[in-house]
């Protein structure tokens, strides 16, 4: 995240009042912000209009609405509501009176020939909402609760540390008196906020954080008028949808349009070049866009487009020479990522060794919603609406390609119909402005479900080697893993191929200090496929292979995985972890989902034929879950998933509901993926197009029973969305090892248990 | 030329009678509740009424829908008065990022007005929209809440 932190300083904050007596904080800005500018901002947003202008994070209205901004985009994990709770709770709202809405990106110069963010960091991803924000928005909550509490004081003229604040209310106890938010907003808006920030609430005084609250805006998804990005319009806007081409990084020869302008509605076809390999980012197909006067008229264009691809330079590539490429890598020797103690010797001395290969396929992100993009590149300016994960991307993409100012390139964010990482990617928002840039119009970019699974950034593939061995004591005493795989970090700007394991393999990952000598060792395999960041990036493949292989050693141990497990992990303590989810690991967390999850699920319990228990855990970006998953396996090899038992560290809690709805999400999600997903590559192509052959899991096979179980100890807060997905697979095929005997290594299970 | 209901409207459309039904409802219709997800029967995202029963508007052509009364999301509540299906959505805080929902809820209420007690394996028989959010264990709770609300409101 490309975020200054946030201040303490009260000077960091932009404040004014309403002319209809309303309070108004815009929000703390950021550290490196320059105060002036934020000052002549906030006067010229006030001199340019009505409040909505400057989207204030909190506003209080006389009629004591209080309506709160939330900065990070809603893609269905949450903010929309969490967040506000971190206001709310320290301004001392009523949360179910509180209003919340979508901020829209805010930047700013910085002073220094760049830019920082205005109000405070803004994009979703990495799991980072609640842990960016959680010091930060409950501060401007104490800042706007302080100038409430002092207004009332002067008011009711008694002394301020004798009132309290609850439910939207002042209160003064002794003479029982109370004034409403709404009644104080406009002469709180004319205090001079407190030199020092007001001191934020201890734990115990906690009464909307940790509390179970449902979504904020359910009652405009239930009745469609939520706005997502293929919703937004802009006065005049015409329909656009692309035909790209379909071979990794090829052209176009030729195209014959004459059928396509022919379709009634059609208005244009336009080319819209590849930008250089590399540059802005990985890759954008190169393309024709058929413009047209509605959505339909635009795809059947699209559709009566006879273009002469050229097939490029991975023209023979398929999903099958692909393995056997990441096979054949794993023959060599790689590049030596981690090295603790001495592998080979201590392989060489073991009284028992083990060792597996696991294999993960391409997987594709499939928002329900596919990548849409409204535009208008206009002589002065850009306005950009959409469903994206950080609003600043497209905002620096379409600057650097059109070589436009970015502040006069405005990003609105929509809801998203789900992320999953996808919508980390500005691709679709370049495309939409530059084709908004040939027609010279506002203009609604659709992608199909075809183009959205053909030109996504997909999960990377690859296969992994395990080996462990362990002493006469039955310590272990050696590990290392060995993966070959297409690195998302491909072709990144001024990133050496020796950094491409970074993106692949976190080196201070389970068992990292746990293990003497401990090895890690990175092939980067060569692939057409465009590769990004997919729900919990490599932490989904990582916890598959590491779980899976701990099974397997205890199983050829005769010992209880658990307990063997637990044997790793041994005492509490902090462990180095300087990957994203640091800056520590602590083993006994860990340990405390297993025990939780092990617990509650039964594990180690008799099952009865044909049925078996799984157990799996992962610590990922700071939050640790475990799962015990239970399987039912008939003579025929039809598998069902009974029971879903999880246990959730994610430190200190804000929604115990949404930490349940993300969990629940999670399983589906690793339960679906796991069982059936794969992209199909062929000829250099994605053949793989729609849910019919990518079937993502639908509600007959979703287990009936799904338990999460919360431990929360105090510790600062991680976030929620992509913890729960990773323990998941593993856990589900211990289970069906536990069920049949037979060891799932390579994903998805797909008919592998009907031989 | 095709006359037709949306919502109790009366519309007419003179456009290409091959465009499918989802692509009219919101490109000239207004009803944008609809939603787009795969465009051929897979994923439900586009679920309305047709004369009350539920159909996939995405390969539902508007020469098909002559005379017909269409419903959508945003004709399901009477007025401010939420459908059972939609209060139950909310009480049990299904949604996530949402985008399904609205097929969802269009699919539910027509199972229930044919199957007032649907059991978990009528759920399963009869319900197939996709949600890539995951939200099936808390929307089948919830059919089991609308399905209670609408037994006690009749
Ligand atoms: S859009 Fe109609 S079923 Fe998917
Ligand atoms: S809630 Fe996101 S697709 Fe169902």
């Amino acid at each position: 995240m490309d975020g200054a932190r946030l201040s303490t300083s009260r000077r960091d904050f932009i404040r004014y009042a309403a002319s209809a007596g309303a309070l108004i904080i815009a929000a703390p800005a950021c550290s490196r912000g320059d105060r002036e500018k934020e000052a002549s901002t906030a006067e010229a947003a006030i001199a340019s209009g009505p409040p909505v202008d400057v989207t204030p994070m909190i506003a209080i209205t006389p009629d004591d609405r209080i309506l709160l901004a939330f900065p990070n985009p809603e893609m269905g994990q949450g903010v929309d509501t969490a967040l506000p709770m971190l206001v709310a709770e320290e301004l001392g709202a009523d949360f179910d009176k509180v209003e919340t809405s979508q901020l829209p990106l805010a930047l700013m110069p910085d002073g220094e020939g760049g830019f920082t963010w205005r109000y405070v960091p803004q994009g979703s991803g990495g799991s980072y909402s609640i842990v960016g924000h959680w010091e930060g928005l409950r501060q401007a909550g104490a800042i706007a609760r302080d100038l409430l509490v002092r207004a009332a004081s002067a008011q009711l003229e008694v002394p301020a540390d004798e009132l309290t604040v609850a439910n939207s209310v002042v209160t003064h106890a002794a003479s029982n008196q109370s004034l409403t938010f709404g009644a104080l907003a406009g002469a709180a808006a004319e205090l001079e906020p407190l030199e020092e920030a007001p001191p934020l609430k201890p734990r115990e005084e906690f009464s909307i954080i940790g509390t179970a609250r449902k979504m904020k805006n359910a009652r405009a998804i239930v009745t469609g008028e939520a706005v997502y990005g293929i919703d937004a319009e802009m006065p005049g806007m015409v329909h656009a949808v692309m035909a790209r081409c379909p071979y990794f990084d090829g052209t176009a020869n030729s195209v014959d349009d004459a059928a396509a302008r022919a379709v009634p509605g059609v208005i244009d076809v336009v080319k819209i070049d590849r930008p250089p390999l590399g540059e802005p980012y990985t890759v954008q197909a190169e393309g024709y866009a058929v413009i047209a006067e509605n959505t339909w008229a635009a795809i059947k264009g699209r559709d009566a487009l006879k273009i002469d691809w050229d097939h490029g330079p991975y023209s023979d590539e398929t999903s099958a020479n692909f393995r056997a490429h990441c096979e054949e890598l794993l023959t060599r020797e790689g590049q030596i990522v981690r090295n603790d103690g001495d592998f080979a010797a201590a392989w060489e001395n073991a009284a028992s060794t083990h060792e597996a290969y696991y294999w993960q396929p391409y997987v594709s992100h499939a928002p329900l919603e596919p990548q849409n993009c409204v535009a208008h590149v206009r002589e002065d300016g850009v306005d950009i609406i959409g469903p994206m994960q950080f609003p600043s991307g497209p905002n620096r993409l379409i600057s650097n390609v059109l070589d436009r100012d970015r502040m006069t390139i405005n990003v609105t964010p929509t809801r998203l119909g789900g992320g999953f990482g996808r919508r980390l990617s500005s691709d679709y928002a370049l495309e939409a402005a530059l084709v908004s840039d040939a027609v010279k119009r506002p203009v609604k970019l659709l992608w199909t479900r075809e183009d959205d699974m053909r030109h996504d950034f997909f999960r990377p593939a690859g296969m992994h080697h395990m080996r462990a061995a362990f002493d006469a004591d039955g310590n272990m005493t050696a590990w290392t893993h060995r993966l070959a795989s297409a690195s998302k970090y491909y072709r990144r700007p001024n990133m050496p191929d020796t950094d491409l394991w970074t993106s692949e393999l976190y080196p201070d990952d389970f068992p990292a200090y746990l293990v003497e000598n401990y090895r890690l060792e990175y092939f980067p395999a060569t692939s057409g496929a465009p590769r990004g960041s997919w729900r919990a990036p490599s932490h989904t493949a990582n916890a598959f292979v590491v779980n899976s292989f701990l099974d397997e050693i205890a199983r050829t141990r005769g010992e209880n995985a658990l307990k063997l497990r637990l044997r790793i992990l041994g005492e509490p303590r902090e462990l180095t972890y300087a990957n994203h989810g640091g800056p520590t690991f602590n083993p006994g967390r860990l340990a405390g989902v297993l025990r939780l999850a092990a617990e509650k699920g039964g594990y180690g319990e008799a099952m009865p034929e044909g049925q078996g228990r799984g157990i799996a855990a992962h610590f990922t970006f700071g939050g640790y879950v475990a799962h015990v998953v239970d399987v039912e396996v008939n003579s025929s090899g039809d598998l069902k998933v009974l029971r879903i038992v999880g246990a959730v560290d994610v430190g200190t809690v804000v929604n115990p509901n949404g930490i349940a709805a993300q969990h629940e999400g999670g399983v589906i999600d690793g339960l679906s993926t796991a069982l059936r997903l794969a992209i199909n590559v062929t000829g250099g192509r994605v053949t793989t197009g729609n849910f019919d052959e990518y079937q993502i899991m639908r509600i007959a096979e979703a287990p009936h029973d799904i338990e999460t179980h919360i431990i929360d100890n105090g510790e600062p807060p991680a976030g929620m969305g992509e913890m729960g997905l990773p323990p998941l697979a593993p856990a589900l095929t211990n289970a069906i090892f536990d069920a049949t005997g037979k060891r799932v290594r390579d994903l998805p299970l797909a008919d592998q248990l009907r031989s | 030329m095709v006359s037709l209901t949306v919502n109790g409207e009366r519309k007419e459309f003179s456009g290409d009678e091959e465009m499918p039904l989802l692509w009219y409802l919101r490109d000239f219709a207004g009803a944008k509740g609809v939603k787009f997800g795969c465009g051929i029967a897979q994923c439900g995202a586009c679920t309305v009424h047709l004369n009350g029963e539920a159909v996939r508007s995405c390969v539902t052509p508007v020469s098909a829908v002559n005379g017909a009364e269409i419903t959508t999301i945003e004709g399901l509540a009477d007025g401010d008065d939420l459908h059972p299906v939609q209060q139950a959505w909310i009480e049990e805080d299904v949604s996530q990022c949402g985008y399904c929902q609205a097929g969802q809820i269009m699919a539910v209420s027509a199972l229930l007005k044919d199957n007032p007690n649907p059991s978990d394996d009528d759920i399963d028989r009869s319900l197939t929209n996709i949600c890539r959010c995951g939200t099936y264990y808390r929307l089948r709770k919830a059919i089991h809440t609308a399905a209670a609300k609408l037994r006690e409101n009749a």
